[in-house]
């Protein structure tokens, strides 16, 4: 039987991102572990139990440990770690979390990550997506669930001058939103 | 395109969100004594007003939360929105 290798589900699109210039460079992340998790309440103890204070302002992301925890909602986050199997990040924060009530679901092949960088990088954006990203309100710490063209994505801010965004897309949906990228970049790609 | 205020992530496009109909609806306090009348009338006859509606709403492509809205159905103007605890505003 033959041996099934783990492949980027944007492994066909590396080529094309390569030549894209430094103003609009579009990079796929490595796998991350992920883990969906459920709790009513964020206090001390959770914080202390799980190593990391989750953010319990909407629309926010902070590091954690090796990886980020953004919030998803009032009592849902997603916890990455790039430092832990899917399985060993699942059992550590379900153990952490499930005296207080809450839970932990793996969800590591749900989404990818997509790296933007470069000067460009909110016009591509702008281009499929009502979020205002200007840095003044969408710096480091920001997050953002909504549409770009016609998927479901989580924006990160990953710096204060607006040129680094990570974009999470779910796995079904990354090679769509390849595509979108590429054709959105492509009025951005010869003003350098 | 019209904005919609999310109680939780702010406004955000209208596409982002899926509406729920009516809201307070309340469950029936004795579903084993509704006549099959009474409970079509739970299940399926919702008000049709001209002017305020309290409604039921979604932010189906962002956090993903039910909120409350009360929206005139004429104009399509949303007067307010207040989360699923708050009680129903008084609205002139």
């Amino acid at each position: 039987m033959a041996e099934l290798l783990r492949t980027h589900p944007l492994e066909a699109w590396s080529t094309a991102f390569a030549d894209l210039p430094g103003t609009v460079a579009v990079t796929a992340e490595p796998f991350v572990a992920t883990v969906d998790v459920r709790l009513g309440t964020v206090d001390a103890a959770v914080s202390a139990a799980l190593g990391v204070g989750l953010p319990t302002a909407p629309n926010t992301w902070v590091p954690a440990g090796s990886g980020r925890a953004v919030w998803l909602g009032p009592d849902e986050w997603l916890l990455t770690s790039t430092d832990e199997t899917p399985e060993e990040l699942e059992a550590r924060v379900r153990s952490a979390v499930l005296p207080f009530g809450g839970s932990a679901t793996d969800v590591s092949a749900q989404r990818i990550g997509l790296r933007l960088t470069g000067a460009r990088v909110r016009d591509v954006l702008a281009t499929g997506c009502s979020i205002d990203l200007h840095p003044r309100v969408f710096g480091r710490g920001s997050s953002a669930q909504t549409t770009l063209g016609q998927a479901g994505v989580v924006l990160l801010g990953l710096s204060d001058t607006g040129d680094d965004v990570a974009v999470l897309v779910r796995s079904s949906f990354a090679g769509y939103l390849a595509d979108w990228l590429l054709d959105a970049a492509l009025e951005f790609t010869h003003d350098s | 395109m019209q904005l919609i205020a999310c109680p939780w992530c702010g406004p955000r496009e209208e596409v982002e969100f899926s509406y729920g109909g009516q809201a307070h609806v309340p469950y029936p306090d004795a579903p084993g004594e509704l006549s099959d009348e009474e409970w079509a009338h739970y299940v399926f006859f919702r008000d049709n007003p001209k002017g305020r509606f309290a409604e039921r709403w979604n932010h189906s492509a962002g956090c993903r939360r039910w909120f409350n809205a009360i929206r005139d159905t004429a104009t399509y103007r949303f007067e307010r929105v207040y989360r699923l605890d708050d009680a129903r505003p008084v609205t002139s």
